[in-house]
């Protein structure tokens, strides 16, 4: 026979008045009722329900916060886009279509004649607009990708990401 | 008016008007939204109805449950009885309606002058009485609210027989066990306050509690009989089943008792009559010891602390041929038991979120061994005082 390790767990013994639940009940309910006025309470800032009621109390989104992409416009509103394919090139989800066209203006070399963006397959890791040389692609519309109900509809084209676009800080092409 | 017409009207404010409407809103706002408060939740609140953009406490949800219920298959599962399984849901339900019958809002409407004897503390109505603010006048109310009350035990028992499942005869067994056991408590913690008053008519002992002893302390039940009022209130939630007295549903050993084979408004039904017998019970504690629709130091002419007097405004103001004073006592007294009600059921609610459930032995050690000891003590104590004194 092994010594049998014996613990000896010291009992908390319960005197009448506690046996009586009486004043441990008292002390339960100190609590609920201080969590129901706590709650109750008209001025918001003092409850301690953390639920945000979301469609009617939105948080404010922070500044990079990466959003539904947009096209940027040149100042007579044509698309930015060199199609450079550096976008296309660089996203590791392969979201991004691009055909390239030649553009009638000698200055700009190209242009995107298609320009699709497959938000389903987005996975809104932010490449994209880091890796475009000319500020055309921006992820900064603050907007959710919407549900979608049939997977074409998630096929963003040109002119709808233009739409959400706007004119851009910096020069295009830059100093010669 | 022709009595009936009078008995249509009182039947249909108290019951449909009062009970119902408490004992349903509670499903919602007892259950839902006083449980979310106190559980840091903000409870259901998403339903909106005729597009009025405000949760509006979340009684949408409730009308939408109402009719969800209604809209769902009624099923009877195979080789119940059919007969009682149908039946039982309307012997839970009756007898917390039926119990009203006997409940006062307010004293006799007295048709004439008021006086009001400051030595006994008592009102001498100088007219014809007219009993407008209880269903029933009976000079054994308390019997009868006690005989209604136990009927319950057999819908639930019923239930659970007829069901044909192992869960809901469980329950069944257990509930019956259950308020048989404290039904032996409530009547003889009761008993002490029967030989104080010394009568059984439900008004009476409301009369009697605006007495004031010494003159200042009113003589609630509660104040002549403070352990009774625990023992009551105790074994009258484990009379509701409800938690911490919930072994009949216990969800975690018996799926949902005798209530398992229920469904659409048979289901509902039970549930009301579950609540609608918190409603009762917190009313019986209101009559019995917190003086019912006594407001302290109010009596028919006004206020009164001691020897000074002071009238309702409107005391001289004839309104519809009464006093326009009286009037605002009789609402004042009518909304004091209302308000006694809501509170008493506020609490009972407060409890049963506060306190884990009990395991079934418990019960029983608690009702049987502690419980009717502890009444028994009582009487015996009360009836020794009243020798005495």
């Amino acid at each position: 026979m092994g010594n049998v390790q014996v613990k000896n767990v010291v009992r908390h013994n319960q005197g009448l008045w506690e046996k009586s639940y009486i004043p441990e009940i008292a002390k339960g309910l100190k609590i609920t009722m201080q969590h129901f006025f706590r709650n109750l309470s008209p001025n918001k800032e003092n409850r301690t329900t953390f639920t945000r009621q979301y469609p009617e109390e939105q948080i404010p989104y922070p500044e990079r916060y990466r959003g539904l992409h947009r096209l940027m416009l040149r100042e007579d509103g044509q698309v930015r886009c060199v199609a450079c394919m550096c976008c296309s090139t660089i996203c590791p989800a392969n979201c991004i279509h691009i055909e390239a066209a030649e553009h009638d203006d000698p200055d700009i070399e190209k242009y995107p004649r298609v320009f699709v963006i497959d938000e389903l397959r987005c996975i809104v890791c932010g490449l994209c607009v880091e890796a475009c040389p000319c500020d055309a692609i921006r992820m900064d519309t603050g907007v959710h990708v919407h549900p979608y109900t049939d997977r074409a509809e998630a096929f963003l084209d040109r002119n709808l990401l233009m739409e959400l676009g706007g004119l851009s800080m910096a020069v295009q092409g830059g100093e010669r | 008016m022709p009595d009936i017409v009078i008995n249509l009207i009182k039947i249909v404010c108290i019951v449909f008007g009062f009970v119902m409407g408490l004992a349903s809103l509670m499903t919602l706002l007892g259950d839902r939204k006083q449980s979310a408060a106190i559980q840091n939740r903000v409870g259901p609140n998403r339903a909106r109805l005729f597009g009025i953009p405000f949760a509006l406490l979340g009684l949408p949800h409730f009308i939408a449950d109402g009719i969800k219920m209604v809209l769902k298959e009624n099923i009877v599962p195979d080789g119940a009885h059919r007969g009682l399984h149908m039946l039982a849901p309307g012997l839970v339900f009756m007898p917390a309606l039926l119990g009203w019958a006997g409940v006062p809002f307010m004293d006799m409407y007295c048709d004439g002058t008021v006086v009001v004897d400051t030595t006994t503390w008592r009102e001498v109505c100088e007219g014809t009485q007219h009993n407008y603010f209880q269903i029933m006048n009976m000079n054994a109310g308390l019997l009868y609210a006690f005989a209604v009350a136990s009927i319950s035990v057999y819908g639930a028992a019923i239930a659970g027989w007829a069901s044909n499942s192992n869960y809901s005869l469980l329950g069944g067994l257990r509930s019956s066990a259950q308020m048989i056991s404290y039904e032996v408590t409530m009547g003889i913690s009761l008993a002490g306050c029967i030989m104080i008053y010394g009568t059984l008519d439900l008004n009476e002992m409301v009369r009697q509690q605006g007495y004031l002893i010494g003159g200042w302390l009113p003589m609630w039940g509660i104040v002549v009989q403070p352990l009774a009022f625990f023992l009551f209130f105790l074994a009258g939630m484990a009379e509701t089943k409800r938690a911490p007295f919930d072994l009949p549903e216990g969800e975690s050993e018996i799926v949902a008792g005798y209530i398992t084979e229920y469904s659409s408004m048979k289901f509902a039904i039970m549930q009301l009559g579950e609540y609608a017998a918190t409603v009762f019970i917190g009313a019986l504690i209101a009559l019995l010891f917190l003086g019912g629709w006594q407001v302290p130091f109010l009596y028919a002419d006004g206020f009164r602390f001691g020897s000074t007097h002071i009238a309702m405004p409107g005391a001289g103001i004839e309104v519809l041929g009464t006093n326009l004073g009286y009037l605002l006592v009789i609402a004042l007294r009518v909304l004091a038991m209302c308000t006694k009600i809501v509170v008493l059921v506020w609490l009972q609610f407060m409890m049963r979120w506060t306190l884990p459930r009990f395991r079934y032995d418990q019960v029983m050690v608690l009702g049987w061994k502690i419980l009717l000891p502890l009444s028994l003590a009582n009487l015996v104590v009360t009836a020794i005082l009243l020798a005495i004194f």
